[in-house]
C-alpha cells in the first residue's frame, strides 16, 4: 500500500504505524461533569464501516508525522490524506 | 529414444544428472522434465493419495504430477517441478512420496482401498472412535500424507529484497508481452518485462507458426538485439509475477541462481515489489485435459505440452504417440510429430465431424475410455457408438482447450466470466486497478492476436497517464480460428482423475455432489480439488463443467473459481529475504558495550538492545555468585550500570509543563527546575501504561525518561497526544535514547566517586538533594547531566554524556573508584536491587495492573486532566483490592517461582480462590533468601500473615510470609543521605 503524505508525497505503508478509527483525535473533556459517559464511549466505542474510513497513521519510520487517511475499507482505495494536527487544530476551531 | 530434430537446445554441451540415483545427460536449454523424456523416463512421481505412478502432465509452472526433491544436503528442496527446473551439470533430483522405489511404492496399497478414500473420507472415516484421532489417526495420516520432505537443515543460501518502479509492468514473456513491452519501451516508458521462463518467446518457442514467413525465433533474436539496447526496458527472465496486491503493488520472485549448482557469491533468489502505474497481464493460456478412465498412465500428457517437448526440446515422449482432442487443437500436435517423425498411432476427436488435417489415423466422433499401462503407457481403448477396441501407444496428448491464466486479474476479487464462443473463463471488467489483459489470456490466443492485442493493450495502458505510444510494424503471423466442442470427460465406472496432484476424481465430484456439496466452494473443501500445490491449475475449470453437466445446470450458472496470490508457490526463505538470523531485526550496542567485552561481560537481548548481564570473574563459577557479589558490593561500595537503554524524551516549549500534565497521572507542572520527580502514565482506559523520571532542566525544558521496553510506544503516544489531541500547545518533543550514554552510580560511596570527576560542581547533600537534576560537565569540559535518582535504594545518581563519550566515562569512573570499590554490575544485579527495594518494573507494568495496584492510587490527580485519570476512577477499577506486597518463603531454602498464584493456606487452588501472583523473584543476597514482589488482594491488610505460592507446573506450593515490598532500608533513608 501507498500513502500520499502531505508534506512527502507517496510513501510505502510499511513505514507507517497504524492507529486506528481517526475519531481518537476528538478527546472529551475530562474535568466535565458527564466524562464517566463520554470517555467510556470515547476509549471503547467505534464505527468499524464497510466503506470508506478515516483513521489514523503514524509516519514513525519517516517525519513522525500522524496522519488522517481516508481509505475504503472494501478496496483498500486511499482517498485521501492529511496531516491530523491540522484536523485537530480544524476541530477547535482553528485555534492555534 | 533419441531426440528428435532442432529445439533450441545446445547439443554441442552435455550436461549429466542424476535422478533416483540413477546417471542421466540432457543439454543446455533442457529442463529436467524433458531431459527425463529424452532419456525415456516417464515414470516421474507418485500421487498425494493412493500413491500411483505418475509421469509428466505438462510444460510448464501448472505442473501436478512431476514434483521431485531437487539438490541433495541443506539444499534440497521438496515439491520442485520438474517442468520448471532448468538442467545443469551435476543436478541431482530424486522422486518423493514413495515408501521403497519409485516403481514400487508400498503405500500403492492405498490404491486398492481407495473406495475408503473418496472425498471427505477424513470427515467421516476418522471421526470414531474419538479417542483414535489423536493417538493413530493424526500420526497414521501425517505419515502418509504430504509430498516432499524437509531436510531440518538450514538454508546455506542468500536471500535479497528489491524495490522497483515503472510505468509499465508486463507480465509474460510471449507474444503479447514482448508485442506490448516492445511498444511501451519503443515510447519511451519506464517498462519492466518479466516472465517465469528462463528464455523470452512463451509458445512461440512451443510452435512451429512462422513471423513474416521466417521462423518465430529469428524475430524474438532482433527484437532480443534491441531490447538489449534499450535503457528503460528492464527484461526480468525466471521471474514469476506472483501477486497482485493494492496501489498497483506486484510481487515477483527472481530465481538468480536456481539454474546454477550452487549460488556461488550470489543470492539464490530476489523478492522483488514493484510498483507499477500500469500492468499488461499477458500470462498466456494454461491447457486443459479431459478426464477418462486411468487418464492418469504415465505417458498422459497434455497435447500442448507434447508440441513444447518436440519442437523446444526436440523430444517426444514415445516412438509411437496418440491424441485425445474435442477441438482442432489436437491435430496440431499430430501434425509437428509427424514432422518430426514420430508415428501417430490415430487422432481420436470427440466430433464426429472433424476432418483429419494430414496422414494420419483419424477417429472422428470417438473417445478414449481406458489405458493400460501402470509404470507407462502401453494401450489405449477407444470407444465409438458403444463399440471399443485398443490400440498400441506409448503416448497420449490430450487437448481440452485452454484456459487463460486470469489468475492476477481476479486477485483483487475480480470475477472471471464465462463466453460461451471460447469455452472459456474471460478475465472481467474489475481488474486490479491499471491493468489491461491481452494475448491468450485475454482469449485472444492467435499468434495475430495475441501480437496485436499486446500491442494495442500497451497503447492503452501508457495513453492513461499521458504517455503516448505508437503501434509498432508488427510481423505476419497465423490468425486461424481453432473449433472446439464443449465436451469435458468420457463418463465411465472406472476412476477418471480431474485433479491429479490432490487424486481427485470424476467420481468424487458425483459424491459431492450426493453430499450437496454442490457451490464451488463447498466442492473445492469437500474434495480438495484445486488445493495442491499446483492449485488446481489443470483441473478447477474441467471439475466445474463436470459438476454443472451433473447438475444440468450451465457452467456460469454452477460458479466460478477465484484466484489469490501467490500464482505458484513462493519459498519461505525469499519472503524472509535475508532477514533471518542476526538479520532478523537490528542489534543495538550500548556505548560501552565494547568496554563491557573487554571486562568478559555475558550479555543478554533485551528487545532489540544487547545488555550487559553481569560481569564474572576469575574464580566464579555460576551466574548466581556473580550476580550476589554485584549486589553486595553496590550497597557496601559503589556499583555501575549502563542505563542507556531507557528511553529518553526530550520536550521543549513554552507550555512544556502543561503538555506532561496531561501525559502524566501526577503534576509535573509545578515540578521546579533542577528537580526531578517519578512520573506514572496511564493508558487512557485508566490501566498503568508505563513509569520513568521526568526531569526540569530550565522553565520550558523537561527531559522525561521512559522503560526500555516502552521507549517506542511511549514516544509514538507522546507524539500522538501532542499531534493530534492538543496541538495548540507550544511543545516539541524528540527522542534521544541514542544521544545520551546514562550511567547508573549507586551506593554508599557514590558521590565520593562523582566527587572525583565533576569539574568543581557543588553535590553535596545540601548543594544537590535527592531528587536533583543539574547540566554540569566533568572530567575536565565534557558536557554532562546529572540525576540524583535511585531505582536501588541506595544513595544513587545517574550521570549522562553524549553517546560517544560513554565507554570513556565508564572506564575513568572503574579506574578513579577502584579504591571505593567500583563494581560494574549487569541488568541481573540491577534486578535483585530493584526488587529488594520493590521498586515496580515491567512484570509490574505489564499493562493489567493499575495505579491503585501498585500503592499510587492517590498519584492520579484529581485536580486536573490527564490521560487515563477519568477512566481508572470508574467503579471495577477502584473496587480493585490486590495491591503490591514483598513475599519471602517461611522456610529460606524453599523456592520463590515468579508466576506462581497466591491461596490461602488449607484453600482449594483454583480461580474463584485466587488471592494474586507474584509478579518477580529473585535471590537476595542481602536477606540470604529468596524473595517475589506480587499483588495479593487485600494486601496491605496481610502483612505479617501466610500465604501459599502454588505453582502446579513444577508441583511446587510454598508457604510465603507476606511483607512490605520494601525489603530494604523501607524509610528510604539511604537514598536521602
Amino acid at each position: 500500500m501507498l500513502i500520499p503524505h502531505p508534506l512527502l508525497g507517496l510513501r510505502d505503508a510499511q513505514e507507517f504505524t497504524y492507529l486506528g478509527d481517526a475519531s481518537l483525535i476528538h478527546r472529551p473533556d475530562g474535568m466535565a461533569e458527564n466524562a464517566a459517559e463520554t470517555f467510556f464511549d470515547y476509549v471503547y466505542l467505534r464505527d468499524n464501516p464497510a466503506g470508506v474510513h478515516r483513521e489514523l497513521w503514524f509516519h514513525e519510520q519517516g517525519d513522525r508525522s500522524w496522519l488522517v487517511v481516508t481509505r475504503d475499507t472494501t478496496t483498500h482505495e486511499i482517498l485521501g490524506a492529511e496531516l491530523a494536527r491540522d484536523v485537530a487544530l480544524a476541530a477547535k476551531g482553528g485555534a492555534q | 529414444m533419441s531426440r528428435l530434430s532442432g529445439g533450441l537446445i545446445d547439443r554441442s554441451q552435455r550436461l549429466s544428472f542424476t535422478f533416483d540415483g540413477k546417471s542421466y545427460s540432457g543439454h543446455p536449454g533442457d529442463t529436467l522434465a524433458s531431459a527425463l523424456l529424452a532419456n525415456d523416463v516417464r515414470l516421474m512421481g507418485r500421487s498425494f493419495k493412493y500413491h500411483r505412478p505418475r509421469g509428466v502432465v505438462s510444460s510448464g509452472s501448472e505442473e501436478p504430477n512431476a514434483l521431485v526433491e531437487l539438490r541433495s544436503g541443506a539444499r534440497q528442496e521438496p515439491n520442485t517441478r520438474a517442468t520448471m527446473a532448468e538442467l545443469y551439470d551435476g543436478l541431482i533430483a530424486n522422486s518423493q512420496n514413495r515408501v521403497g522405489s519409485l516403481a514400487f511404492d508400498l503405500l500403492a496399497v492405498n490404491d486398492l482401498a481407495s473406495p475408503f478414500f473418496a472425498a471427505g473420507f477424513y470427515y467421516k472415516t476418522f471421526m470414531w472412535p474419538k479417542a483414535f484421532w489423536e493417538k493413530l489417526y493424526e500420526p497414521m495420516i501425517r505419515k502418509a500424507a504430504g509430498l516432499g520432505s524437509l531436510t531440518k537443515l538450514a538454508d546455506p543460501d542468500d536471500y535479497d529484497k528489491g524495490f522497483l518502479h515503472c510505468d509499465l509492468l508486463v507480465i509474460g514473456g510471449g507474444a503479447a508481452g514482448l508485442a506490448a513491452a516492445l511498444t511501451a519501451a519503443r515510447a519511451g516508458a519506464r517498462v519492466i518485462l518479466a516472465d517465469e521462463d528462463f528464455r523470452l518467446g512463451g509458445r512461440l518457442m512451443a510452435e512451429t507458426h512462422t513471423l513474416n514467413d521466417a521462423p518465430a525465433g529469428d524475430w524474438i533474436a532482433a527484437l532480443e538485439a534491441e531490447f538489449d539496447a534499450l535503457p528503460n526496458l528492464r527484461v526480468m527472465r525466471r521471474t514469476t509475477v506472483f501477486g497482485a496486491f493494492d496501489h498497483g503493488i506486484y510481487g515477483a520472485v527472481e530465481r538468480v541462481s536456481d539454474h546454477l549448482a550452487t549460488p556461488g557469491k550470489a543470492v539464490r533468489q530476489t523478492l522483488w515489489r514493484i510498483t507499477a502505474k500500469r500492468i499488461v497481464l499477458a500470462a498466456g493460456a494454461t491447457e486443459r485435459h479431459i478426464p477418462f478412465a486411468n487418464n492418469d498412465r504415465p505417458g498422459v500428457m497434455l497435447s500442448g505440452a507434447m508440441r513444447t517437448y518436440a519442437n523446444r526440446y526436440a523430444v517426444s515422449p514415445a516412438n509411437r504417440v496418440a491424441i485425445f482432442t474435442n477441438g482442432d487443437d489436437g491435430h496440431r500436435t499430430a501434425l509437428d510429430l509427424m514432422a518430426k517423425g514420430v508415428e501417430i498411432a490415430g487422432v481420436i476427436d470427440t466430433r464426429t465431424e472433424a476432418k483429419a488435417l494430414g496422414k494420419y489415423p483419424l477417429f472422428a466422433g470417438a473417445v478414449v475410455s481406458n489405458a493400460k499401462g501402470r509404470l507407462g503407457l502401453k494401450s489405449l481403448e477407444i470407444t465409438r457408438d458403444g463399440t471399443s477396441h485398443w490400440i498400441e501407444a506409448g503416448a497420449l496428448g490430450v487437448s481440452g482447450g485452454w484456459n487463460p491464466n486470469v489468475h492476477l486479474a481476479s486477485h483483487h476479487r475480480g470475477r472471471p466470466v464465462w463466453d460461451e464462443a471460447s469455452l472459456a473463463f474471460l478475465p472481467g471488467t474489475d481488474l486490479p486497478p491499471g491493468m489491461v489483459v491481452a494475448g491468450a489470456a485475454a482469449g485472444r490466443g492467435t499468434t495475430h492476436g495475441a501480437l496485436t492485442s499486446g500491442a494495442e493493450a500497451a497503447v492503452a495502458a501508457l495513453g492513461a497517464i499521458g504517455i503516448t505510444a505508437a503501434l509498432p510494424d508488427l510481423p505476419r503471423a497465423e490468425d486461424a480460428p481453432q473449433a472446439q466442442s464443449a465436451f469435458w470427460h468420457v463418463p465411465g465406472k472406472a476412476r477418471a482423475w480431474v485433479d491429479f496432484q490432490n487424486d481427485v476424481t470424476v467420481k468424487d465430484v458425483k459424491l459431492a455432489r450426493q453430499e450437496n456439496m454442490v457451490p464451488v466452494e463447498h466442492l473445492k473443501r469437500w474434495t480438495t480439488l484445486g488445493m495442491a500445490t499446483d492449485q488446481g491449475k489443470t483441473a478447477n475449470v474441467t471439475a466445474l463443467a463436470v459438476m454443472a453437466e451433473l447438475t444440468g445446470k450451465t457452467i456460469p450458472q454452477t460458479g466460478t473459481t477465484i484466484f489469490r496470490p501467490p500464482y505458484t508457490g513462493v519459498s519461505l526463505a525469499v519472503l524472509g529475504g535475508g532477514d533471518t538470523g542476526a538479520h532478523f531485526r537490528p542489534r543495538r550496542l550500548t556505548p560501552t558495550h565494547e568496554w563491557a567485552k573487554s571486562q568478559g561481560a555475558v550479555f543478554v537481548e533485551v528487545g532489540q538492545w544487547m545488555r550487559a548481564q553481569y560481569f564474572p570473574r576469575k574464580g566464579e563459577t555460576t551466574w548466581r555468585e556473580t550476580v550476589d557479589r554485584e549486589v553486595l558490593a553496590t550497597r557496601a561500595g559503589v556499583g555501575l550500570c549502563d542505563v542507556t537503554t531507557l528511553g529518553k524524551v526530550d520536550v521543549q516549549g513554552a507550555d512544556a509543563g502543561e503538555f506532561l500534565n496531561r501525559i502524566y497521572a501526577n503534576a509535573m507542572a509545578s515540578l521546579k527546575v533542577g528537580m526531578v520527580r517519578y512520573g506514572l502514565m496511564l493508558r487512557e482506559d485508566g490501566h498503568a501504561y508505563d513509569d520513568g523520571t521526568c526531569a526540569r532542566l530550565a522553565e520550558d525544558h523537561y527531559v522525561v525518561t521512559t522503560t526500555t521496553a516502552q521507549a517506542g510506544p511511549v514516544y509514538r503516544h507522546m507524539e500522538f497526544a501532542r499531534q493530534c489531541l492538543w496541538p495548540e500547545l507550544d511543545v516539541q518533543l524528540i527522542s534521544t535514547t541514542d544521544a545520551w550514554a546514562q550511567i547508573s552510580v549507586a551506593g554508599p560511596n557514590a558521590r565520593m566517586l562523582l566527587e572525583r570527576i565533576v569539574d568543581g560542581f557543588d553535590i553535596s547533600n545540601e548543594g544537590f538533594p535527592f531528587m536533583a537534576c543539574a547540566e554540569l560537565t566533568v572530567c575536565n569540559g565534557l558536557r554532562a547531566r546529572l540525576f540524583r535518582i535511585s531505582f536501588s535504594g541506595e544513595l544513587a545518581y545517574e550521570i549522562a554524556v553524549p553517546a560517544r563519550y560513554g565507554a570513556a566515562l565508564m572506564g575513568r569512573m572503574v579506574e578513579v573508584g577502584a579504591d571505593l570499590g567500583a563494581t560494574p554490575y549487569g541488568t541481573e544485579a540491577l534486578g535483585v536491587l530493584r526488587i529488594e527495594k520493590g521498586h515496580a518494573a515491567g512484570n509490574e507494568l505489564n499493562g493489567q495492573t493499575t495505579a491503585q495496584m501498585l500503592g499510587m492510587g492517590k498519584m492520579v490527580s484529581t485536580k486536573k486532566d490527564s490521560i487515563g485519570a477519568v477512566m481508572s476512577r470508574r467503579e471495577g477499577m477502584v473496587a480493585e483490592t490486590r495491591t503490591l506486597v514483598g513475599l519471602m518463603p517461611v522456610d529460606a531454602t524453599e523456592p520463590v517461582t515468579a508466576g506462581s498464584h497466591l491461596f490461602d493456606e488449607g484453600a482449594a487452588q483454583k480461580t474463584e480462590t485466587d488471592l494474586g501472583w507474584i509478579t518477580s523473584a529473585c535471590y537476595s543476597p542481602h536477606l540470604a533468601s529468596g524473595i517475589g514482589l506480587g499483588f495479593l488482594a487485600n494486601g496491605k491488610d496481610r502483612i505479617g500473615q501466610v500465604v501459599i505460592a502454588a505453582n502446579p507446573l513444577q508441583g511446587q506450593s510454598v508457604r510465603m510470609r507476606v511483607v512490605s515490598p520494601h525489603f530494604v532500608d523501607p524509610e528510604g533513608g539511604r537514598l536521602r543521605d
